[in-house]
């Protein structure tokens, strides 16, 4: 696919795709596209060439709010909780399209997080970092979604919270759900996934597994800093 | 100890009866703009417009129940009145935004354009309501006029002092009273409630979550003009009615809005009774109410008037200033500016 | 089409609506619109200069155009002795000692830090202070209302050409704007519109309620003139002289006894119109010179700075701009503006009535013109002026003859065609909420767009 925002295209034929119960995992250096690509598999921005398939369907032209009802979720970088509204509310809202009994899915993301059970009744604003980050993937898997997309789930927590957090996010693969996310921390990232792509200037520059990205002298070289 | 309940039956009469009344009627209007500001994110110059036309609506009914012998009791005709003027005023709130502010939306103009765009809503409604019922002074309350008469409490209590209070007042507080809390538990307990605190929080994430915006937005209109239909009723029924005094309880709306926190409903309640409270404490004369609680010869010679009553709006705007250089986001951090 | 093409176009057009209104209805209404036309295009600019160059809300219009109309009153009346006497040394003292207190809290403000302690010294002294000033102005402002209230009842001007109070209005309103920005301006742009909103309401309240300062809802009637007065010219030669020659034609052949009385009558007549001429004259010059300079500048490197701080702030903060200082400038040059136009309608009054100051009138009537003229468009705010003050004025008479057309068959007194008669004068409010949503709508830079770029609406 290929796309930007108008003006100059910042994807150029990148391809990424993740397979359910398995982690891919998009690093790159800063401005190489990251962020947007998630975006534009989310519909968020047009593309110019390219497409974007959902378990075989073309779901090129769907909207973001089309596409959660078919099974994608996303958890944005910043601002993905509603600070005002309290945990178990944001969860409520995280199912808001599913007209269907909603507890189930609910206790099963307590079970994920233990600690969002405690604060149900707390303002997800009142949350630390960490926890606010759980409360953001808790409401995307409200959806019971076949896709979740993380846009740097770790983005200014602390190192003992993001381990964590990645422990979570390997509990979540193993329900059977497709994640792709994209990190700064690569090094982590690439230890829990099962794909990575390496993106530079919007283009694929390296695509093997986690480990073998980590092994590959030149990406440890580039981006990985030795 | 007379003298104490004297002064204190005095307080009540003047001060408290009119601000729990004045107070309710500011909070129903700043509701109205508080929820457009979280949800449109835009300070609704229309909003008293849109109350000059539920309440137009509403007399204009009054008059046809009243001409074909219809009353309500001891009680205003106009609450019969009341709900075909809401059905009216959430058609009209719907149809400007479909036909102006929607437009707006879609494009995600800046605030600024659609303050310009209600101020063109507000001189379209302003026209129609002078074209239908003209400018002037109307009054349109019927039935009992009060609860309590002066004199009977007088007589009831043998105190100097009476103690009045209207039905007009007693309906206000009541009927504010259950709409709040009727409002609150929609907030809170209900899907789209929910979803609507949620929208207003976070429109982005919102949007994510499958939340359609313009299903809250047509709800917000009709919560908004259900509001300023019902409180521009008890406000013409309390006061009178007359297209420009409604125009100008825009600022006190604004003022109980920010001051509460802006995009905050409970702000909004907590600013309206804040600013009626300081309108009328600050305008009101505190002579003989001093008279009764010092000795005869320390009482004042002066009114004891901090501010004439022709100054109520600008106190108003005086609490806003404080407000937005002491505390910007309000009462209960509402938006930051 | 053009901005050039399309601005001539549009003046031509105005120029035959003036001329209809004088060939239909009379020359001297035509001269009381294009007055009125003047003055509101100066005030136009004054809104242009704070949003079209600033993205400044200023909804205050109101408020300058009333101060500058204080500042016609203060200027041109004589002072009223017997006020001073009785309370102007206690006003002067009341004066002083309010702004001891405002300086104070101010110093209070700054040098204690934020906490409890800073509120109760801040609170002490503006309660302290207040007391002491109506210590002494609560007396004084009584014995001042005193006196002789039927006619004067106040502290009276200074006595000077009322030429000079367009000046002095225009300093007031700087004044103004100045404390309002220093207050306001760092707040986001639909709070900046509330707070004007309100100190302009506020501005109103003060003047209807100080009685001693500008006699309040009493008015004040008879502001001496800039121009000559219709008694005095009919009785002068040269204007008899010229108002013969100027009929001539009509005159000749007449006999003496017919003749007197005709001349008597265009002598009456044309007195009206020359005067009202006098007046054109003078606004005329200042809306050129406003303008002129309001072009100057906005082609000037400070023009093509402020908007970039509207397209942008941050970049603009980024490159070094003083953006708060820019603002508070752009704000007191516009208001400054606003303030003059008040205190020249004001002089065209020949009254202050604090009464009629209306916001629908001087504040979003004002928007209306700038917005369909074309924001950020000097030229277009001008022609905005003209279009909006005529087909406000002629809505009424437009809108009754319409509505008499069309009723006609209900019969004379069919009580609807009564009502409707009666109303059609509020249509033009409705007729303004629909130009101003049509125009944003569908032509976002208005009729003379920004001459750079794209109209500011357009985002």
């Amino acid at each position: 696919m290929s796309g930007g925002y108008g003006g100059a295209d910042i994807l150029h034929d990148c391809n990424i795709s993740v397979d359910k119960g398995e982690i891919a995992v998009v690093v790159g250096p800063n401005g190489a596209g990251k962020s947007t690509a998630m975006k534009a598999l989310f519909g968020m921005l047009n593309l110019s060439q390219g497409n974007v398939t959902l378990g075989g369907e073309d779901i090129t032209c769907l909207s973001p709010q089309e596409r959660v009802k078919k099974g994608m979720a996303m958890v944005p970088q910043t601002n993905n909780v509603f600070a005002s509204l309290t945990v178990q509310e944001n969860l409520e809202m995280g199912a808001f399209l599913r007209r269907d009994d909603i507890f189930q899915t609910m206790e099963h993301v307590f079970e994920l997080f233990p600690i969002l059970k405690d604060k149900r009744n707390q303002a997800a604003g009142e949350l630390s970092g960490g926890q606010r980050q759980q409360v953001a993937v808790g409401r995307a898997l409200m959806t019971t979604p076949e896709v979740l997309m993380l846009d740097e789930p770790t983005a200014g927590v602390s190192p003992i919270v993001m381990d964590e957090l990645f422990e979570r996010i390997l509990e979540v693969k193993q329900t059977g759900i497709a994640i792709l996310m994209v990190e700064q921390n690569a090094r982590q990232a690439l230890n829990i996934a099962d794909t990575g792509y390496v993106l530079v200037t919007g283009k694929n520059k390296f695509t093997n597994t986690g480990e073998a990205l980590l092994a590959s002298p030149e990406v440890r070289r580039s981006f990985l800093g030795g | 100890m007379t003298d104490i309940m004297n002064a204190t039956v005095l307080l009540s009469n003047f001060v408290i009866i009119p601000v729990l009344a004045y107070g309710s009627q500011l909070a129903l209007g700043a509701l109205g703009v508080t929820l457009v500001y979280g949800i449109l994110r835009f300070a609704n110059f229309a909003h008293g417009d849109l109350m000059a036309f539920g309440t137009m609506i509403t007399i204009l009914v009054t008059w046809w129940l009243q001409s074909i012998g219809v009353s309500f009791g001891p009680l205003p005709t106009a609450l019969l009145a009341l709900p075909v003027a809401i059905v009216f005023t959430i058609a009209m709130a719907l149809f400007t935004d479909r036909a102006v502010y929607r437009f707006y939306r879609r494009k995600r103009s800046t605030p600024a354009i659609f303050v310009i765009a209600s101020i063109g809503v507000m001189f379209v409604l302003n026209g129609i309501v002078r074209f239908i019922i003209g400018p002037n002074d109307q009054q349109f309350a019927d039935g009992e006029r009060f609860i309590i008469k002066a004199r009977s409490f007088k007589h009831m209590t043998g105190l100097n002092e009476g103690l009045a209070f209207k039905v007009s007042q007693g309906l206000t507080i009541g009927i504010v009273f259950v709409l709040v809390i009727s409002l609150f538990w929609f907030l809170q307990n209900t899907r789209t409630g929910k979803a609507m605190r949620a929208y207003s929080d976070n429109e982005d994430l919102a949007l994510l979550s499958g939340i359609d915006p313009e299903k809250v937005v047509m709800v917000t209109w009709i919560i908004t003009a259900a509001l300023a239909t019902i409180a521009g009723t008890l406000y013409g029924l309390d006061k009178s009615f007359k297209p420009f005094t409604y125009f100008q309880l825009l600022l006190p709306f604004f003022a109980a809005a920010i001051v509460g926190g802006i995009g905050k409903p409970v702000g909004a309640i907590i600013g309206g009774f804040v600013v009626a409270f300081s309108e009328i404490s600050i305008t009101y004369a505190y002579k003989k109410f001093l008279k009764y609680l010092v000795p005869e010869n320390w009482a004042p010679e002066g009114l004891v008037q901090f501010l004439s009553t022709d100054y109520k709006f600008a106190v108003s705007f005086l609490i806003l200033v404080l407000v937005l250089l002491i505390r910007p986001m309000g009462i209960l951090k509402g938006r930051v500016i | 089409m053009n901005n050039v093409q399309r601005s001539v176009l549009s003046f031509a057009l105005i120029a035959c609506l003036l001329l209809i209104v004088g060939l239909f209805q009379s020359w001297s209404l035509m001269l009381s619109i294009l007055n009125l036309c003047l003055i509101s295009s100066v005030m136009a600019l004054g809104v242009n200069i704070q949003w079209g160059y600033a993205g400044l809300f200023n909804v205050g219009t109101m408020g300058f155009a009333a101060l500058g109309g204080v500042a016609a009153v203060l200027v041109s009346k004589g002072p009223v002795p017997e006020a001073w006497a009785v309370g102007g040394w206690n006003l002067i003292i009341a004066a002083f000692l309010f702004m001891l207190t405002v300086t104070l809290a101010i110093i209070t403000y700054r040098r204690i830090k934020r906490g409890t302690l800073r509120l109760l010294v801040l609170s002490g002294t503006i309660i302290l202070g207040i007391f002491a000033t109506r210590y002494f102005s609560d007396p004084a402002i009584a014995d001042i209302e005193a006196v002789n209230p039927a006619l004067t009842g106040y502290l009276g001007g200074i006595g000077l050409p009322i030429l000079f109070s367009w000046i002095v209005g225009g300093v007031f309103a700087a004044g103004a704007a100045w404390v309002i920005g220093k207050i306001a301006l760092g707040l986001r742009s639909d709070y900046l519109a509330i707070a004007t909103l309100g100190i302009s309401e506020i501005i109103i309240a003060i003047l209807k309620n100080e009685d001693w300062l500008t006699r309040g809802v009493k008015n004040v009637a008879g502001l001496p003139r800039p121009v000559p007065y219709e008694i005095d010219l009919q009785k002068s030669d040269w204007f008899i002289n010229l108002t013969e020659w100027l009929n001539s034609n009509s005159l000749y052949g007449l006999s003496s006894i017919e003749r007197e009385d005709l001349l008597s009558s265009s002598v009456t007549e044309f007195s009206g119109i020359y005067v009202k001429l006098c007046y054109t004259g003078l606004f005329a010059a200042v809306l050129v010179i406003i303008l002129t300079m309001s072009v100057m500048a906005l082609n000037s490197p400070w023009g093509r700075m402020m908007r970039a701080i509207r397209d942008n702030e941050t970049s603009a903060a980024a490159m070094g701009k003083n953006i708060t200082g820019r603002h508070l400038q752009v704000f007191i040059i516009g208001s400054a503006v606003i303030g003059i136009a008040g205190a020249m309608l004001t002089t065209l009054d020949g009254q202050l009535t604090p009464g009629t100051y209306n916001p629908l009138r001087f504040t979003f009537l004002i928007w209306v013109m700038v917005i369909v003229g074309g924001s950020g468009n000097n030229l277009g705010s001008v022609l905005g002026g003209f279009l909006i003050w005529l087909t406000w004025i002629e809505a009424e008479p437009v809108g009754v003859w319409l509505i008499d057309g069309a009723t006609g068959w209900l019969g004379g007194t069919n009580p609807i065609r009564l009502h409707l008669m009666d109303a059609a004068q509020h249509m033009r409010l409705f007729m303004m909420g629909l130009v101003l949503l049509f125009v944003m709508r569908f032509n976002p830079g208005g009729i003379l767009p920004e001459v750079t770029k794209v109209g500011k609406l357009s985002n």
